[in-house]
């Protein structure tokens, strides 16, 4: 196991970052690993052998264009999609396809694209059914912690989750990720269709996850947004990672913006 | 009619509705939530009837039956659930109803071999025997308004369950989205497996209240099963309210239809669902 541990990029990768191949191994837990993913849907092949890994507390932006794979990357380690070959493990523990179930409650929370909010369940139902303690017993996040973080879901406790704005139903998936107590909380486009105002109001509580230690996988269009608030970054071009090196590095090359993720 | 037999017939349409929907609940609940249409509902009512009949045999009292007969029905249907229900899921309807057809086949030709087919009674129990008299020759059964009781209790504590309780949130929520509810680490087999077991346990306690005053018969499943679906459709597919509202219809359509259009008694039932379809064609609640 201990080659995963270290910084890899698919043979496909153009920039390769020295600096970080180089850097002392991390000690800290392996939350959630990828090895070789290719996924598969129907007969279309969306994942051509993707290498990730995620560990406590770190901060990583997964970027690339539209149906490059981001989504079936995340779906694939969350269970719900089986991979051709290739495996995954959650905290060191064989988990390919699943159970999704299980996977959540090694700490990994998932904040859907498209949000996924429960519309027939009041604001505060949406949030109590998932309050659990977290792996450690941690009970960090409670409904209070929930309801100061976002001041505007406890002006609508008892409406129905579906007449929430769209900003305000992010708010919710991800209060409700948090009642969980994870370890790691991936966002999957969560500020995708939301005015600038909520985008920034979103930009500031994620910072504040990631500041609590709460390890933060973010999928987002905006890598200006993502580069800045995550340590490190992956980029996936058609199934493959081209880019696994800090962040930092993606905000200095813009040719490297321009290649991948320019518009 | 005069108010006394106006009073009994009321009292005899509740006591008719609030059983039925003790059976049609646990439906629409596993149609609504699992998606399942599951023909072999009403035999679970069968097999709580039968069970009333052997467990008294055996132990002399009902009560102590049905004190038995409940957790026996909830285990036997998590069984049933875990060995062939659950393969079901992600099929079409068609493989649903045969299975599920299948399923009536087996359990009757079981409880013929097992019991026989023989119609047989059940005693009221002793506690309960006694009659209410209304005026100088009519009376009500204490045992017909316990049933009343009872079921209007387990229609609060469903209330209760599925409303205010996590177990009901999460059910709630399975219903709309399964995806985000394992995502959000919960065991959506055991909740289904929850919901099945406790469907069929209403259905055979239904089975079980009844057995003293419909008796025991062969078949006694089927036209409950159809009744039952009835409910489920005008009361809105997943909606156990409505399913208690459409039951209650259902319980006053039949009764007073047989009382005062005897000669379409068996159609009154239809002409109502055909009714309460034409105004609103989901049924009378929407999805839960």
């Amino acid at each position: 196991m201990n080659d995963m541990s270290m910084f890899r990029v698919n043979e496909a990768a153009q920039w390769v970052t020295p600096a970080a191949a180089e850097q002392s191994p991390d000690q800290r837990e392996m939350l959630l690993e990828a090895i070789g993913l290719h996924t598969y849907y129907g007969s279309s092949h969306i994942l051509h052998g993707v290498n990730f890994h995620i560990r406590k507390g770190e901060a990583l932006g997964l970027m690339g264009r539209n149906g490059m794979g981001k989504t079936t990357l995340i779906r694939t380690m969350m269970g719900f999609l089986t991979p051709k070959a290739g495996g995954v493990l959650v905290r060191g523990q064989r988990m390919t396809g699943g159970p999704t179930h299980k996977i959540a409650k090694l700490g990994i929370a998932y904040v859907p694209e498209g949000r996924g909010i429960f519309p027939n369940l009041s604001v505060k139902e949406n949030l109590l059914m998932a309050a659990r303690a977290g792996v450690e017993g941690q009970r960090e996040w409670t409904f209070d912690r929930v309801m100061a973080t976002f001041p505007r879901l406890a002006e609508r406790l008892t409406n129905g989750g579906g007449q929430l704005s769209g900003g305000e139903q992010q708010m919710l998936t991800i209060g409700r990720a948090l009642m969980t107590n994870p370890d790691l909380l991936i966002l999957d486009e969560a500020t995708e269709g939301l005015a600038p105002l909520i985008v920034r109001e979103i930009w500031r509580v994620i910072r504040e996850i990631r500041d609590s230690g709460i390890a933060t996988v973010i999928v987002d269009k905006n890598h200006s947004a993502v580069t800045a608030l995550t340590d490190r970054s992956m980029i996936l071009v058609k199934g493959q990672v081209v880019f696994d090196g800090p962040s930092e590095e993606v905000r200095n090359n813009p040719e490297l913006i321009k290649k991948h993720l320019g518009v | 009619m005069d108010f006394v037999s106006f009073l009994i017939q009321v009292l005899n349409s509740l006591q008719y509705g609030l059983l039925l929907f003790l059976v049609a609940s646990g439906l629409t609940l596993v149609f609504g939530i699992m998606g399942i249409i599951n023909l072999a509902h009403g035999s679970f009512y069968m097999v709580g009837a039968y069970l009333a009949f052997a467990l008294t045999s055996l132990t002399g009292n009902l009560l102590l039956s049905i004190a038995l007969g409940i957790p026996l029905a909830f285990v036997f249907g998590a069984i049933l659930e875990w060995a062939l229900f659950s393969h079901l899921y992600k099929r079409d309807h068609l493989e649903q109803v045969l299975l599920t057809y299948g399923l009536i086949l087996i359990f009757e030709e079981l409880r013929s071999l097992a019991v026989g087919d023989d119609v047989h009674g059940v005693a009221i129990p002793e506690l309960f025997s006694a009659s209410i008299p209304l005026s100088d020759n009519l009376s009500y059964p204490v045992y017909r308004l316990v049933i009343s009781v009872v079921c209007l209790a387990l229609a609060g504590g469903l209330y209760w369950l599925i409303q205010k309780t996590r177990l009901g949130m999460m059910i709630r929520a399975g219903s709309h989205d399964r995806d985000m509810v394992k995502a959000l680490g919960i065991d959506i087999n055991v909740l289904y497996r929850t919901v099945f077991a406790l469907g069929v346990a209403l259905a055979a306690l239904a089975g079980m209240l009844a057995a003293p005053i419909s008796s025991v018969y062969p078949g006694m499943g089927s036209s409950v099963l159809i009744i039952s679906f009835v409910i489920v459709v005008i009361g809105g597919v997943g909606s156990v309210w409505g399913a208690l509202v459409a039951a209650l219809v259902i319980g006053f359509a039949d009764t007073f239809g047989k009382v005062l259009l005897p000669d379409l008694a068996g159609l009154m039932v239809y002409l109502v669902m055909a009714v309460v379809l034409l105004w609103r064609p989901e049924g009378i609640f929407k999805k839960a």
